[in-house]
C-alpha cells in the first residue's frame, strides 16, 4: 500500500515536472532586466501589452547588470534589457547575444544631502560637480556592484580625473534603492537613475544636485541569446519581444511612460539615427 | 557541471593569491560575530540557569518564548533594527546605522534565544548533585552556579558553538544594518550576496570556502580541547 503510494507520487511528480518543461521551452520567454526598468514599473505596462499580441508569456528576472549579462552568458534567459552599453557590446563580440538593439534611454541624476556641504546644487557639470565634492571632503557612496549605474559613475570619475578612493568613498555593492536609504543616512551624495529617484524620493532626504548633463545619458539595449551556441533558448520568442519594443507602437508607450507626470525614458524612436538602423 | 568544475577551480586561485579587500572582508566578519557572541553568552547562561534552576511565576512563558524565537529570521531582526537604528527611528541620534556596531547588536538578538533555549537545555539535564554538593561545602549561590556550569561545559560550548555558527552564517541582518559597505560593513555572507549579483560566481564559491574552513577550524580546536582535557583526567 504504502509503496503504491510513494510509486504514485513519483509518477505524479515526473508528470508535472515533465509538461513544466515542455510548456516553458515554446510558449515563455525568459527576460533578464535590471532593477532598474523593473522597479520604475514600465515592464507593468509594455509586457502585457506584448503578451496580449503573442502567444508568448514573459518571466522577468529583476537582477543587476552584471548578472543579467551572466545570465544570457550561461544560456540560462533568452533575452536581456539592460544599460552598459560596452559590456553589451563585449558580450555580442563574444558571440554570447546577437540582434543588439538600442531601445530607449534616461538619465542619471546626482543627489545629495539638502545642506549640500559641495556647494554643487544646481550645477549641470557632472565632472566638475564631482571634483568639487571631492575637494569639500564630503562622503559618497557608490553602488559598488559593477551594475550599469556602477560603471557610468566610475567613467564618470575616470573623466574627472579622481581616483574614487578614501576615507570619503564608500562602496555599498548594493541596488540603488539601498544606496539612496545609505545616502540619505549618511548625508551622503551618490549617482542614481532618474527613475529609482523619482520611485524613492518621498523616502530619502535627499534633493537633485546635478542634472542634464549628456555625459549622464544612459542607453538600455535588448540582446537576444545566441541560438547558434544555446540551441534550446526560446530564439523565435526573444526576437518577438525585440521586434516589438523597438516598433512604433511600443516606442510612443515608452515615450509616454511617467511617474509623478515625469517622463522617465526617451525612446530611441525620438532621436535621429544617424546610421539609419532603428 | 563543468561551469561548477571551473568556478571551483578560479576560487581557490583566489583563495591562495589572497588580495587584502578579501582579509578585511573575513576579518570583519569574524570580529563582528566574536563581539556578539561573546556579549550574548554571559547574559545568556544567567538566564538559562534561572530558567533551570528557579522557580518564578512566567518562566514556563519565557521558555517558550526563547524557543519560538529560535524561528526568528535574521531579515526581521534586521528590519526591525534598522527601522530603530535609522535617523527617523527612536535611536536615530546614536548613528549607529550601516555601522559595525549595529551589526553586532542585530547579531546579540539573533543568536541571544538559541543561546539560552540550548544552555537552558544542558542546564535542565545537569546533574543537581553537583549543585548541592558546592552549596553543602559552604559555596555562595553564584559559586555553586559556576560548579554546576562547568558540570556541564561541553554542552554549553556546544551552545555557544550553534550560535557562533548562526551568526556568521547569516546575512540578512548584516545586509540590512550594515549596508555591505566595502572595509566598513561588508562580511563574508554580505560579500556572497553581492558577487552573486554581479554574475562573479568564483568569488561567492571562494568565500563560502573560506567561511566553512573556518568553521571546521574552529570545531577542530574545540573537539582538540575536549579530547585532551578527557586524557587529561
Amino acid at each position: 500500500m504504502k509503496k503504491a503510494l510513494y510509486k504514485t507520487a513519483f509518477w505524479l511528480i515526473v508528470f508535472v515536472a515533465g509538461t513544466g518543461k515542455a510548456v516553458a521551452d515554446t510558449t515563455f520567454i525568459r527576460l533578464a532586466t535590471t532593477t532598474s526598468t523593473d522597479n520604475s514599473g514600465l515592464l507593468d505596462i509594455l509586457l502585457p501589452a506584448f503578451e496580449k499580441h503573442n502567444e508568448y508569456t514573459v518571466k522577468v528576472i529583476s537582477v543587476g547588470t552584471g548578472k543579467a549579462l551572466r545570465l544570457l552568458r550561461e544560456g540560462d534567459v533568452d533575452v536581456v534589457l539592460v544599460h552598459a552599453r560596452s559590456a553589451e557590446d563585449k558580450l555580442v563580440d563574444d558571440g554570447y547575444g546577437v540582434n543588439r538593439r538600442d531601445v530607449m534611454y534616461n538619465d542619471f541624476v546626482l543627489v545629495g544631502p539638502d545642506s549640500d556641504p559641495a556647494n554643487i546644487r544646481g550645477t549641470t557639470d557632472a565632472t566638475s560637480a564631482l571634483s568639487r565634492l571631492v575637494a569639500s571632503n564630503s562622503l559618497f557612496i557608490s553602488r559598488g556592484d559593477t551594475s550599469g549605474t556602477h560603471n557610468k559613475e566610475l567613467q564618470l570619475w575616470e573623466q574627472a580625473g579622481i581616483t574614487p578612493q578614501g576615507h570619503w568613498y564608500r562602496e555599498a555593492g548594493q541596488g540603488m534603492g539601498k544606496v539612496l536609504q545609505i545616502a540619505g543616512e549618511l548625508d551622503a551624495y551618490t549617482l542614481t537613475d532618474r527613475g529609482t529617484w523619482l520611485a524613492y524620493r518621498n523616502k530619502a532626504p535627499l534633493v537633485i544636485v546635478t542634472e542634464g548633463d549628456e555625459h549622464l545619458f544612459n542607453p538600455y539595449g535588448i540582446i537576444a541569446a545566441n541560438p547558434a551556441r544555446y540551441p534550446d533558448v526560446n530564439y523565435s520568442g526573444a526576437m518577438a519581444l525585440i521586434n516589438w519594443i523597438t516598433s512604433p507602437a511600443a516606442q510612443n508607450m515608452i515615450g509616454n511612460f511617467t511617474i509623478d507626470k515625469q517622463r522617465l525614458f526617451v525612446p530611441m524612436h525620438d532621436l535621429v539615427q544617424p546610421d539609419g538602423n532603428q | 557541471m563543468t561551469q561548477l568544475l571551473d568556478t571551483s577551480r578560479q576560487a581557490l586561485v583566489l583563495l591562495f593569491t589572497g588580495d587584502p579587500a578579501l582579509w578585511s572582508i573575513v576579518s570583519i566578519s569574524f570580529s563582528v560575530s566574536l563581539r556578539a557572541v561573546l556579549i550574548a553568552t554571559p547574559v545568556a547562561l544567567l538566564l538559562a540557569f534561572l530558567l533551570a534552576h528557579a522557580r518564578f511565576p512566567g518562566r514556563r512563558v519565557l521558555i517558550s518564548t526563547f524557543n519560538t524565537l529560535l524561528a526568528l529570521p535574521a531579515v526581521v531582526v534586521g528590519l526591525t533594527i534598522y527601522m530603530l537604528l535609522s535617523r527617523s527611528g527612536p535611536f536615530g541620534d546614536l548613528k549607529l546605522l550601516f555601522t559595525q556596531t549595529g551589526m553586532v547588536i542585530g547579531q546579540i538578538v539573533l543568536c541571544f534565544p538559541l543561546l539560552v533555549a540550548f544552555s537552558h537545555a544542558t542546564l535542565q539535564a545537569a546533574d543537581q548533585r553537583a549543585w548541592e554538593t558546592a552549596v553543602t561545602l559552604g559555596a555562595k549561590p553564584w559559586q555553586a552556579m559556576l560548579t554546576l556550569m562547568y558540570e556541564v561545559r561541553y554542552g554549553l560550548i556546544a551552545a555557544v558553538t550553534a550560535a557562533f555558527g548562526r551568526i556568521i552564517a547569516e546575512v540578512g541582518s548584516s545586509m540590512m544594518i550594515g549596508g555591505n559597505i566595502l572595509n566598513y560593513t561588508r562580511n563574508i555572507t554580505t560579500a556572497i550576496a553581492l558577487e552573486t549579483s554581479k554574475g562573479e560566481f568564483a568569488q561567492g564559491i571562494a568565500l563560502g570556502i573560506i567561511l566553512l574552513l573556518s568553521a571546521l577550524l574552529l570545531n577542530f580546536a574545540l573537539t582538540f580541547m575536549q579530547a585532551r582535557d578527557g586524557t587529561a583526567r
